[in-house]
């Protein structure tokens, strides 16, 4: 699992087709890959390669129900990534008001 | 979300005088709270030593990339890299860009940093509890040290 979690975000978000996926899975409902390939151009096999690409970064979860597996929305790693950039940006803004001081005084 | 962080920041300063104070590894020390061991020179790895109190056992490098006098100043480095017990060496860097430009009033200042594609995602996480506010704090505290001491 902690494996898992070390593919970067970003690189699973990089993709036209995992966006609609996600799209599809924001409404909080789990889908199968059935449900998640009906009206897409695209195979099963395709949909399922972008659903991987999109649980090892952690955004999707799949949970087995019968004989299918369903794929529902993780927010976490997203809200993380925003957090995280959010934090680094703040750093940022205080250091350039301090140097804002230090050349203008 | 973007996977950079851009500023864009006017100083009443000549870019000579904002140039000195980014690239003279005294002074840049001076406003980044950071205790520089020698200059920054192109190519090579500047280390030294937070100088936050709480921060001082955080060991502060980065790789200086680019220095075009009053023009650029770039380093990679490893943001918020705090932990003693992590070894963030195996990460990719972020890419730090000062771009400097000169405006009606004195300086316009371009900061980007980018390469946040690359920050692996139980990093981020952790370096987010982490945050206990300290920093913030920290960066008052200098904004009057150096209000009080220029």
């Amino acid at each position: 699992m902690a494996a898992k979690r070390q593919a970067p975000v970003f690189a699973a978000l990089g993709d036209e087709t995992r966006l609609s996926l996600l799209v599809k899975l924001c409404s909080g409902q789990p889908h199968s890959i059935s449900q998640l390939t009906r009206g897409t151009r695209l195979t099963r096999q395709a949909i399922t390669k972008h659903l991987r690409v999109l649980e090892s970064a952690g955004i999707v979860h799949s949970v087995r129900t019968g004989r299918e597996s369903q794929f529902e929305f993780d927010p976490k790693p997203i809200e993380e990534m925003k957090q995280y950039l959010d934090l680094v940006s703040e750093q940022w803004d205080q250091a350039l008001a301090r140097l804002k001081s230090f050349v203008e005084d | 979300m973007s996977d950079r962080i851009e500023k864009r920041i006017e100083l009443k300063a000549p870019v000579s005088r904002v140039w000195r104070a980014l690239t003279d590894y005294r002074e840049f020390g001076e406003w980044f709270r950071v205790e520089l061991e020698g200059p920054f020179v192109a190519g090579q790895i500047s280390h030294g030593r937070m100088t936050y109190p709480g921060y001082e056992h955080v060991i502060w490098q980065v790789v200086v990339q680019k220095m075009e006098p009053e023009t650029l100043f770039s380093f990679t480095w490893h943001p918020y890299a705090v932990d003693p017990a992590v070894d963030y060496s195996t990460e990719t860097p972020t890419l730090v860009e000062f771009k400097l430009e000169k405006a009606a009033t004195g300086t316009l200042l371009l900061l980007t940093e980018s390469g946040f594609d690359k920050i692996p995602a139980a990093r981020r996480s952790e370096a987010f509890l982490r945050n206990d506010g300290g920093w913030t704090q920290q960066m008052k505290n200098i904004e009057s040290h150096v209000a009080q001491t220029s």
